[in-house]
């Protein structure tokens, strides 16, 4: 074998573990799933098999569906703004500090340690009637009564945000931790006020970050299964749960996939669209 | 009037000082050169001067205004960066601009001062590419005309030539001293580099661990170091340890190597009196021959331990007695081989002599 045939295979060989991994656990369940789209589901309760595009109509066709599609998509988006609002200035933060740098990712990598599940449910514990806020209202007499301040779409996305945001952060921060700090100081030196220099000069520079980490927080924000569940009320389900529903409760198999079909091209068109502008390699920057 | 004044100036990080109690006056249109190793505060007083830093204590005066107070987009200075620090999101035509639109100019002046200051630089036809199309060179024009198309009060230069090749390196330097001539403006240069500060400063400022140890014109400096540290930097010296035995019409200091030295009054400056100096002679200064000396010549005999082959001049390592020498030649033909027995010529005029 030649030397050149020989440097050719490594990678293939690093990566087979992997890729055998990603391909047995993740690809051929994933075709599994297409095939049950196109199956029937009986009156009686057993599938057929078959090609049917039933499920497919329906998912497409069902005003329910797209509804709650439709609200999905406006709670990650909305998820995802106030991640860049908020994450912007602290991802700036971090990255012009000097001494504490590492103290600081530190503090932004400590809520991975609790479980997800665990901290969305923190919230009951600050917002619910018995919670902390409403005691703190009621001791101070602002209120008489506790509110109901949970299970609503605002508490969803406030659960989302405090799960995402790190994601967000640690994607910017990356953007401008590659940004030269004499571009500003030479803005500056030009005539350019503080503000002036980080609009002309930062901001633009990082807008690869924001980008990645907007992708990011809008594609697992509408992805989200938990949150709702936890933090939600009856009408704030997503469109995860409907996947969840369909298969769990009403074990409608080729249904849910179709339905988890249907949001996983929406998302992939997303990726698609982002990676046609801007390119994976910004996102594998953010992410490592 | 000076251009800059630092007045009393001293700057702490904590608790090490970088910049100890340093005044310093450069005058306007003079190219200045802050020269010194790394951490010896010449970069931090030119961030004070750009107020990128703020000084400790003292004050700053750039046209005879204080501007410990003014932040540096109101400073109105041209600043260029060793790494180039252009926009690499912005074409070089905008880089150029990029100032100007702080400034009172309309549309049309911005492209021709745009256009004068491309030309300026000898890069006519790049506004349209990108930074990262350029070379580091060209790059480094590109900041330089980025930096004096808004008509600075002073231009500051960090090193600006450190990160260029050997070769790119010396044509810059000459492209700099042109440019910065043919506009006249009050330059501040930092580096480490002697023979840039030799080459393009009207005024050395020469700096070791945050003070100033001599300030002068290039050949003062070279030929009168002011201190042990100013004779070593600036190119190879050999310094003893003597007596000064006379010190009134003429300087005499006895040296172990070189016996009775008459130094030029001119070259000892420090000296004060009769007692312990050091005898200054540089490495250049020092001739190696076979032949006689001739009359008025110091004459020492030596042998050659290190030859050190440069082309047209060579280093040589020379033992004389106990004592090693430097000896920078320049010569014609071959040079000595080490081992053979030399003579070592020294003119007296030629030695300084520092307090002891």
């Amino acid at each position: 074998m030649s030397v050149e045939a020989r440097e050719a295979r490594q990678p293939w060989i690093l990566l087979s573990p992997a890729l055998g991994a990603v391909a047995l656990l993740l690809l051929v369940p994933l075709m599994f799933i297409v095939v049950y789209s196109f199956w029937l589901r009986s009156a009686m309760g057993a599938d057929t098999v078959g090609f049917y595009l039933d499920n497919w109509q329906k998912t497409l066709t069902d005003r329910f569906y797209r509804d709650i599609l439709l609200n999905t998509l406006k709670i990650a988006a909305i998820t995802t703004v106030i991640c860049a609002l908020m994450g912007y200035p602290a991802a700036y933060f971090i990255a012009r500090s000097r001494s504490n740098k590492m103290v600081l990712l530190l503090l932004l990598m400590l809520p991975f340690w609790i479980s997800y599940i665990i901290r969305t449910m923190s919230w009951i514990n600050i917002l619910g009637t018995s919670g902390a806020l409403n005691s703190l209202l009621m001791s101070l007499g602002i209120i008489s009564e506790p509110i109901q301040m949970l299970y609503n779409e605002a508490t969803v996305i406030l659960g989302l945000v405090h799960f995402l945001l790190p994601f967000m952060v640690l994607n910017v921060y990356v953007s401008l931790e590659g940004i030269d700090t004499n571009l500003e100081d030479a803005a500056n030196s030009l005539g350019a006020t503080r503000w002036q220099a980080f609009t002309q000069v930062t901001l633009p520079l990082s807008l690869p970050g924001l980008a990645a980490g907007g992708l990011l927080c809008f594609v697992l924000g509408a992805g989200t299964y938990i949150t709702p569940v936890i933090l939600g009320g009856p009408r704030d389900a997503m469109f995860a749960n409907l996947v969840f529903e369909a298969i769990i409760t009403q074990l409608n198999w080729p249904l849910g996939s179709a339905l988890s079909l249907l949001l996983l091209i929406v998302l992939g068109l997303l990726v698609a669209i982002y990676n046609r502008y801007l390119g994976m390699a910004q996102l594998a920057k953010g992410l490592g | 009037m000076s251009a800059v004044t630092l007045k009393n100036i001293v700057k702490r990080f904590g608790t090490f000082t970088a910049v100890h109690r340093t005044t310093l006056e450069i005058p306007e249109g003079a190219f200045v050169t802050l020269l010194g190793p790394s951490g010896c505060g010449k970069t931090t007083n030119l961030r004070m001067i750009a107020g990128l830093l703020d000084p400790t204590e003292g004050e700053i005066l750039i046209g005879g205004k204080r501007v410990n107070d003014v932040p540096i987009h109101k400073r109105n200075l041209g600043l260029v960066f060793q790494n180039y620090a252009l926009f690499p999101h912005k074409t070089v035509a905008e880089n150029v601009a990029f100032g100007l639109k702080y400034r009172n100019v309309t549309k049309s002046e911005i492209a021709a001062k745009v256009r004068d200051a491309l030309d300026l630089v000898q890069l006519p036809h790049v506004g349209d590419r990108y930074p990262k199309e350029l070379s580091g060179g060209q790059q480094q024009r590109i900041a330089l005309a980025r930096a004096i198309v808004i008509e600075p009060d002073v231009l500051l230069l960090d090193e600006p030539l450190s990160a260029l090749d050997a070769n790119l390196r010396e044509d810059m330097r000459v492209e700099l001293k042109r440019i910065q001539e043919r506009i006249g403006v009050t330059t501040v240069f930092v580096t480490h580099d002697q023979s840039e500060a030799l080459a393009l400063s009207d005024l050395i400022v020469v700096m070791s661990e945050g003070r100033v140890e001599q300030v002068g014109k290039p050949e003062e400096v070279y030929n009168t170091p002011a201190s042990e540290f100013v004779a070593n930097f600036l190119g190879a010296s050999n310094i003893s340890e003597g007596r000064c035995i006379e010190h009134g019409a003429t300087i005499v200091v006895e040296d172990a190597v070189f016996g009775r030295v008459t130094v030029p009054a001119a070259k000892a400056p420090n000296l004060t009196g009769t007692g312990k100096a050091k005898l200054v002679v540089r490495a250049e200064k020092l001739l190696l021959s076979k032949a006689p000396a001739p009359a008025g010549v110091i004459s020492v005999p030596a042998t050659v331990e290190t030859v050190d082959y440069q082309g047209q001049a060579v280093r040589y390592f020379v033992r004389a007695g106990e004592v090693q020498l430097q000896a920078i030649n320049m010569i014609d033909d071959h040079p000595f081989a080490a081992g053979e027995a030399v003579h070592l010529h020294l003119r007296p005029q030629d030695c300084a002599a520092l307090p002891g």
